[in-house]
């Protein structure tokens, strides 16, 4: 079991792999962000500030686990609006999505 | 000479007017662009933009009314801004931010009221036309989490009556605010899961609202006082595992035709016929895929539908005697809103992501003109204001 000091260094060793090894290209990243604003946004609204669906912003976020929360945007939410966007959207997009998400992002 | 130096300096007042001559408003309307917070006025005539209004906060999912005058536009932004603008000095007249998060509103027949469907605070703000001054605050019914629930589907009906849904907690209210101090509201529980959209019948009669959590719709019948919401199209999906839906479908802008609701069916690539006399089914028609608007021509001849992300790159065209489709065209990326003019003899198409409007020709289904406009989502023209419900 790892105390909260290896807790930590583990995510920021995961959050370096995430950024070192697994971004999306560019040109998909800007592909994902415009989808964030006006097809996610469609119910979360587009500053992400939420509307039918919860808030994306960074405090509503906060606390949340990243793994769950990409879940959630891969395999949706049954009995919810929520859809499963994994048929377009890869694990590693979504991870990254997440993170962006949690740092705050102004799609 | 004095006086015209200064005149030859100050620039025209009214340099953003649509109308240096005296004009009418019957062929006027509004596209929302909903990334840059702006307005343009279009005219549906000779087809063209005539002025860009700025300044209208967020409107990603905005929608308008219109002042019987036809002169004077409300728009509903996701911020809880309502503007009013108007057309033709093209320009805000007065602009309120009444709640933290909205989605749309409703105008009373005699056009003194509007009102405001609320997700955050949840509840209806009714305003007075003229002025925006808040003349009522009807909140909804409170959620375990300190929050209220979520307003949709507010649409106007006859008089000064209004009906909405409560998303969080299935329900349907009714209010007549003939005195706006004192609402007189009748709330209807259980009346199915996540209501997420209404419309009103062209005549006012029915309130007819769509549910998200389950395969049917809700039924008030607003003629008569003592009838409650009533469940029809039940099962529609007949078990089968709904298709994930990747946007919300409307139903404001009814589609009535021949006497049948054309509706989009949740989580299934199906228009959903509902016979008015009876509110039994009366037939289905396979489209192209979630469908998002479903929108009868003014004459009920054709219905048009847009739909949802992936496939809303297409519309299609649907002949109402035959129940066939007869058409499926491509205006450009994102197709999210279809307006026809009053007599139908052209629609508006927006395509977001092709940064346009098409207008087609609804007799030939050729486009006919093409509007550029920054990420364009509703369209909306004065006729509406004519008609129960828009």
């Amino acid at each position: 079991m790892l105390d909260s000091a290896g807790a930590a260094a583990a995510a920021v060793l995961m959050l370096v792999g995430l950024q070192t090894e697994v971004l999306p290209p560019a040109e998909r990243q800007a592909e994902l962000l415009h989808r964030l604003k006006h097809d996610c946004g469609s119910c979360h609204g587009m500053t992400l500030k939420g509307g039918l669906g919860p808030s994306l912003l960074p405090e509503a976020l906060a606390g949340k686990d990243e793994a769950g929360l990409a879940a959630i945007v891969l395999h949706g939410v049954p009995g919810t609006p929520m859809p499963p966007w994994g048929v377009e959207i890869s694990a590693t997009e979504a991870a990254w999505l997440v993170e962006r998400l949690k740092q705050g992002i102004t799609p | 000479m004095k006086a015209v130096l200064l005149a030859l300096l100050l620039p025209p007042l009214a340099s953003a007017a649509v109308a240096a001559e005296p004009r009418g408003t019957g062929d006027l309307g509004l596209v929302v662009e909903r990334a840059s917070g702006s307005v343009r006025i279009v005219e549906t005539t000779g087809r063209t933009a005539l002025a860009r209004v700025e300044g209208l906060g967020d409107l990603s999912h905005a929608s308008v009314v219109f002042g019987r005058d036809g002169r004077h536009a409300f728009v509903f932004g996701r911020d809880g801004g309502l503007t009013k603008v108007d057309l033709l000095e093209a320009r805000i007249a007065e602009r309120v931010v009444q709640a933290g998060n909205s989605i749309g509103g409703a105008i009373s027949a005699d056009g003194g009221l509007v009102a405001v469907a609320n997700y955050e605070p949840g509840g209806v703000k009714v305003f007075d036309a003229a002025t925006l001054e808040e003349v009522a605050d009807i909140p909804s019914t409170p959620l375990d989490d300190g929050k209220r629930a979520k307003v949709v589907g507010l649409e106007d009906t006859t008089g000064r009556r209004f009906a909405w849904s409560l998303y969080d907690t299935g329900e349907i209210w009714s209010a007549d605010l003939k005195d706006p101090a004192h609402p007189r509201i009748a709330r209807f529980a259980s009346v199915g899961r996540l209501p997420y959209d209404a419309l009103v019948t062209p005549d006012g009669r029915y309130y007819v609202a769509g549910l998200f959590g389950e395969d049917g719709l809700a039924v008030l019948d607003l003629w008569d006082a003592s009838a409650k919401p009533r469940r029809v199209l039940e099962g529609y999906g007949r078990g089968e595992e709904p298709l994930p839906v990747y946007k919300m479908p409307h139903l404001e802008g009814w589609a009535e035709a021949q006497g049948l609701l054309f509706l989009p069916a949740i989580g299934r690539h199906e228009l959903l016929l509902l016979d008015r006399g009876t509110w039994q089914e009366a037939g289905r028609i396979a489209v192209h895929g979630q469908p998002v608007f479903a929108v009868a021509r003014p004459d009920g001849r054709q219905v048009w539908v847009n739909f949802a992300h992936p496939l809303n790159d297409a519309v299609q065209v649907i002949d109402v005697p035959s129940r066939q489709v007869v058409a499926t065209l491509n205006p450009g990326k994102a197709v999210l809103h279809m307006e026809f003019t009053p007599r139908g003899e052209q629609v508006w198409v927006s395509a977001r992501d092709s940064d346009k409007v098409v207008v087609y020709d609804t007799e030939t289904l050729r486009p006919i003109a093409e509007i550029a406009a920054d990420k364009p989502s509703g369209i909306f023209f004065t006729a509406r204001a004519d008609r129960i419900g828009f």
